[in-house]
């Protein structure tokens, strides 16, 4: 909340259009999801191999998927408390004025932008089945890129229509500017394109994460157990 | 203990810290690493304020206030953070603590020495930012101009500074599990909020800034900015015009000596609690 403040008092002392305000707000709001599936999603197998956990999980008759569908929906739920928290606070303090133009369209996109961006993490877990520390490393390296790349703190067409282009890779750029558009009122006309057309890709995002997330876990496991890396700790 | 001694904690440590931060990668990958993560968080600044002034031309003494205060704030965030994980690290991971702390060494030149090269790495990643900003996005700084004596004090005294508010913080990590690192990232933050890092102080309500006046690093951040970009002006936005540049280092100083007694009193209670409840070898698994 401290962050979001600056960055809503950075644009006030530049005299910024409201609307930028609201912007803060929803993008500050979104990093609770970002930084969840950094830290408690994709770097969760690290931490369990790194406490001994890690090899009861692959020994116990189950699926990998499974294990972090659930990690998914106990991470959806607390991130969305703090997420609540900090956007109801934000309203609050700062006077923030939203507009739900099409509140159906703004679940869709949400809920999807959710399933997409969780599917990445349980890609990017696979990682930690062969890397230790320097996947670790990538999930911190993956912050403040991804905060300027996705447009987290301002709109994304900024960036011209190619950087936002391969930025739209995670989901959270397509769904924010999304929901940008449907949450304010002349956010549409600092959209990126058009809500259906980037709700249609954070679908098909969805979709190949989730598939490719199930090849990666295999492949990973695999290569893990061949280099003796899977259980294998302070690497 | 000899002066000597403390030397070679301080030696070793520091190395102990490097070897931990940089040997899981190639030095290449590393110091890409290092970089792209300022700059991209520089580069979020830049381009809200791009998007809302157009140009860097359209207020050139905001975009340097901004810049600077920015990339030299890098210190405070990563040296806090670095420090206080000093304690969870070697407690929680490596499970070494309790030997490191029965060691006959200053804990304090530990960890002191363990955040030098947290230090240095930061300090690359600042002159590379400020680089950036010089070549890149034409930030006004003229090398000839820079009051050199006066940022090597700044910076010394600074340092130090932050070193110590770290250690306060990392006392508090004895008590707790994982937490210690959300205090951090909240005092933090305070910080970055508070102390004109990225506006200035003036666009604070006025609550804001009375906290603004009483933390040492708002001082600490427009000494740095008037030593760095003298000529520009900086003082006439920052809410400090009416200070000269003695009176805001008299101000750095006396605040300085106030956060230093406060985190040392902290650390040592800490210490304190942490011993009389058995804290200093739990392992939380959290």
């Amino acid at each position: 909340m401290l962050g979001i403040a600056a960055f809503v008092y950075y644009y006030r002392a530049m005299n910024a259009p409201e609307i930028f305000t609201g912007f803060v707000i929803l993008g500050g709001t979104m990093t609770a999801y970002w930084l969840n599936v950094l830290w408690s999603m994709a770097a969760q197998f690290y931490w369990e191999k790194e406490v001994g956990n890690l090899q009861l999980y692959l020994i116990a008759p189950m699926s990998r998927m499974s294990v972090l569908a659930g990690m998914a929906l106990g991470g959806m739920f607390f991130t969305t408390v703090r997420a609540v928290s900090t956007l109801v606070l934000g309203i609050f303090i700062f006077q923030v004025n939203l507009q739900a133009a099409s509140p159906l369209m703004l679940v869709l996109v949400f809920l999807f932008t959710l399933v997409a961006l969780y599917g990445m993490g349980m890609m990017f877990s696979s990682l930690y089945l062969l890397y230790g520390r320097g996947a670790w490393h990538m999930s911190n390296l993956m912050q403040e890129p991804i905060y300027f790349l996705s447009g987290f703190y301002f709109p994304v067409r900024a960036l011209g229509f190619w950087v936002a282009a391969a930025a739209s890779i995670v989901p959270i750029t397509l769904g924010l500017d999304a929901m940008r558009q449907l949450l304010f009122g002349s956010g549409s006309a600092m959209g990126f394109l058009s809500v259906e057309v980037e709700l249609a890709v954070i679908v098909i995002l969805a979709i190949v994460f989730l598939v490719g997330a199930r090849y990666a876990l295999r492949y990973m496991e695999f290569l893990g157990k061949k280099e003796g890396r899977l259980t294998l700790r302070w690497q | 203990m000899a002066v000597k001694d403390h030397l070679r904690t301080l030696r070793f440590s520091t190395w102990l810290g490097w070897q931990m931060e940089a040997n899981w990668t190639n030095p290449w990958l590393f110091l890409i690493y290092s970089v792209a993560k300022p700059i991209a968080g520089t580069l979020v600044l830049v381009f809200m304020y791009l998007v809302i002034l157009g140009g860097i031309a359209s207020d050139p003494v905001f975009f340097s206030y901004m810049f600077v205060g920015n990339a030299f704030y890098m210190y405070v965030a990563q040296v806090l953070f670095g420090v206080t994980w000093v304690i969870h690290e070697d407690r929680e991971h490596y499970q070494t603590l309790k030997q490191v702390y029965i060691a006959p060494i200053s804990f304090y030149i530990y960890v002191i020495g363990r955040a030098l090269s947290k230090i240095a790495i930061t300090t690359v990643a600042i002159l590379i930012t400020l680089a950036f900003g010089v070549l890149a996005l034409q930030l006004p700084i003229d090398l000839m101009a820079v009051d050199w004596g006066l940022l090597a004090v700044t910076m010394i005294i600074g340092l130090f500074l932050i070193l110590f508010i770290g250690i306060a913080l990392a006392g508090i990590s004895f008590l707790t599990a994982k937490h210690g690192a959300g205090i951090n990232e909240g005092v933090a933050g305070v910080f970055y909020l508070f102390c004109g890092v990225v506006f200035p102080i003036t666009a604070l309500p006025s609550w804001g800034q009375s906290i603004a006046m009483l933390v040492p690093i708002t001082y600490w951040l427009e000494v740095v900015r008037r030593a760095v970009q003298p000529n520009l002006g900086i003082g006439t936005i920052s809410g400090l015009s009416g200070y000269s540049n003695f009176e805001i280092f008299l101000l750095l100083i006396v605040s300085g000596i106030m956060f230093l007694v406060i985190s040392l009193g902290i650390f040592r209670y800490a210490d304190y609690l942490a011993r009389k409840k058995g804290k200093l070898d739990m392992s939380t698994t959290y």
